[in-house]
């Protein structure tokens, strides 16, 4: 369970320009709220990735701020109009400060 | 083993909600301060602004067997262009230990304001959108998601 967080992204290679794509990612994180307590009643400490951030080619499309309420192994999606060829850059901000990362590329014909 | 533990665990933050539900049916007046909160919460982002209805489809299932893994999709109508777009949508739960459940931060360049995940529900209770649109109005959004605890899916 306390392995790295894995990143997995699913989009399209390839769009037209002008189309609209989705973007779905998953994470593999257990998302601990801080709201429950171990066999010993003490609280469990918090340790959620509490940022999500999707660029293009650099410049930010896409943030997602999460709390203690979203779901271990935390799913995202959202669209993204594909107007260029380029590189998605996603990044999961954790708790303890640590960055995940995931590149993809998007080909626009 | 290490299974087992989470398991075990698992059955005792059930339990908790459960109890957490109970007293939720026997003191009504706790859900109405969890209004409040939220209420406090959207009034720290924005101040007494007007907050209008309509522009924004909340989708949440009826009833939802996990509380545990409950999924949202928000989607606002908006031409997602440069000069009119949303900027930011907040999503909060009145019943939960914490409003908050997820803020995002949209631009043009997504062509759609549409969003999914998947959040985690103490009981039953009402989901509260807020949206904010770049010319600075704002467009609010309702559902209530009924949880069951220890049923058929649990």
């Amino acid at each position: 369970m306390a392995n790295t967080p894995t990143p997995r992204v699913r989009l399209p290679a390839q769009a037209k320009s002008g189309e609209l794509i989705e973007i779905k990612t998953l994470i593999s994180h257990e998302m601990e709220s801080g709201q429950r307590k171990d066999a010993a009643g003490k609280i469990i400490p918090r340790k959620i990735i509490n940022k999500f951030v999707a660029s293009f080619n650099g410049k930010v499309v896409f943030e997602a701020e999460w709390n203690p309420a979203i779901s271990a192994n935390p799913y995202q999606s959202f669209f993204y109009k594909a107007v260029e060829s380029g590189e998605f850059t996603f990044t999961w901000k954790d708790d303890d400060g640590s960055d995940y990362v995931a590149k993809n590329k998007l080909t626009v014909a | 083993m290490k299974l087992k533990a989470v398991a075990k665990t698992r059955r005792e933050a059930l339990a908790l909600a459960g109890i957490a539900g109970l007293a939720a049916l026997i003191a009504p007046r706790i859900s109405l301060a969890d209004e409040q909160v939220v209420a406090a919460e959207i009034k720290k982002l924005y101040g007494d602004k007007k907050i209008e209805s309509g522009r924004i489809k909340l989708d949440v299932p009826e009833i939802a067997e996990n509380g545990l893994v409950v999924p949202v999709t928000v989607d606002v109508e908006s031409p997602m262009t440069e000069q009119d777009y949303v900027k930011a949508v907040h999503i909060f739960a009145d019943g939960n230990p914490l409003p908050g459940i997820v803020s995002y931060k949209f631009t043009p360049a997504c062509g759609k304001a549409s969003a999914s995940t998947r959040m985690r529900l103490a009981q039953t209770q009402n989901i509260v959108c807020i949206a904010e649109m770049s010319n600075g109005n704002l467009h609010m959004a309702k559902a209530s998601v009924k949880v069951t605890i220890g049923g058929c899916g649990g």
